[in-house]
């Protein structure tokens, strides 16, 4: 591009130029995001024996952790996601869920072998468990696309990781929630199931979600060109 | 930045102007090839402007835009190694590629044809021959031919067709 050319386009950008409304901070942004998915949370809770559900959840300490673990992963996958969605922030903002999703992992495993060890435990039937894979994708969907509409309002030069993190966020909150209608200790299968759910969610969220943000932002750079 | 995003359009140019020298050295530094570090500095621009809405004032612009430049300046480098993989290096076969143009026995061939065709027209019954020479060499309309032999269009027509079919069986025979 010659000098002429660069002083064509600054004059072209600087005539395109109207006010913008800055993105508020990552932060914020998450906590609305966080915010319907405690309306969801409260709507299942209005429809479930909630101290029945403490109790449980109580009782168990490695369901406890992998409850707090899924929750925990839910907040900071969608802190990271936000944080992506904003040109300067770097990849390592992908990290930041790991430590909780390790959490989560290792205290469904500690579950298996509590339900393996200890008799008397709980564990779900492969129908029981067919439902669960069901109830994290078709909640996973709606979350999914309440976060992925709301990241598209940013412009991540990194869209296939904004868009996996994302979906991690999903998958994560989606299985936080699943505890109000899974009266069951963890159990092998079960965490097999769980864990090509929230895969599953992560990979589409990665494939689809990334063609989005980054279809998104080539149409505003080509919409700016012309 | 703060001034951009408010929607001054004089500040602006004058940041787009002090982003260029920075943008070039970033995608100098990355190793964007001299004739594509424009094409770095356009796409930078055209980024920054579609995401002025993400630019936090309370942090720091030379880092926003530096990150940027950068992301750019990876694309540039992907889109030139996958169309340097594309280009095949054939200087061997460029050697020993054919000239599709007419070589030295071509033009001597060519010449033997047009002297065949020449004693071919030269045997032609008059009339027949002047429908040649106006309107086939002298690339005459059947206007202007008629005008000047004298004859009209429908036997000029008649004369050519009868010519071209004995120039075709003669130099057939002749072949």
């Amino acid at each position: 591009m010659a000098r002429s050319d660069e002083e064509q386009l600054i004059q072209s950008l600087s005539a395109d130029l109207a006010p913008v409304r800055r993105l508020p901070p990552p932060a914020y942004r998450a906590l609305v995001w966080l915010a319907a998915v405690c309306v969801i949370a409260v709507g299942l809770a209005a429809g479930t024996d909630v101290a029945a559900t403490v109790r449980r959840i109580t009782a168990a300490p490695d369901l406890s952790l992998a409850v707090a673990g899924s929750a925990l992963t839910a907040v900071l996958a969608a802190i990271a996601a936000f944080q992506l969605a904003v040109p300067d922030r770097r990849w390592t903002w992908a990290l930041l869920p790991l430590p909780a999703a390790a959490l989560w992992i290792g205290a469904s495993g500690a579950g298996c072998l509590r339900s393996w060890l200890v008799p008397d435990t709980s564990v779900p039937s492969p129908g029981e468990t067919e439902a669960c894979l069901i109830f994290i994708f078709g909640l996973s969907v709606p979350l999914s696309i309440l976060l992925l509409a709301m990241l598209r309002r940013g412009f991540s030069l990194q869209p296939k990781l904004a868009a996996a993190v994302a979906g991690l966020a999903a998958a994560a909150a989606a299985a936080t929630l699943l505890n109000f209608v899974h009266p069951f200790d963890a159990a092998a299968t079960d965490l097999a199931v769980h864990a090509i759910a929230v895969g599953g969610v992560i990979l589409a969220n990665e494939l689809f979600g990334g063609r989005i943000l980054a279809a998104k932002n080539s149409a505003k750079n080509s919409s700016s060109a012309t | 930045m703060a001034a951009a995003q408010a929607g001054d359009r004089a500040s602006y140019a004058l940041l787009l102007r002090d982003c260029i020298l920075l943008v070039k050295t970033i995608a100098g530094r990355q190793g964007v090839p001299a004739d594509r570090i424009d094409d770095v500095v356009q796409e930078t621009l055209l980024t920054v402007h579609r995401a002025r809405h993400t630019y936090d004032p309370h942090r720091s612009f030379t880092a926003w835009l530096t990150t940027i430049a950068q992301r750019r300046s990876i694309d540039a480098l992907r889109s030139h190694w996958r169309r340097r993989k594309s280009e095949i290096d054939a200087s061997l076969a460029l050697e020993h590629h054919a000239d599709p143009g007419p070589g030295p026995s071509d033009r001597i061939e060519a010449r033997g044809r047009a002297a065949a065709l020449g004693r071919a027209i030269a045997t032609l019954p008059a009339g027949q021959r002047e429908a040649v020479e106006q309107l086939a060499l002298g690339e005459q309309t059947l206007a202007e031919a008629a005008a000047s032999t004298g004859r009209s269009v429908g036997a000029l027509k008649v004369n050519l067709h009868r010519a071209l079919k004995t120039l075709r069986a003669r130099l057939a025979g002749e072949g």
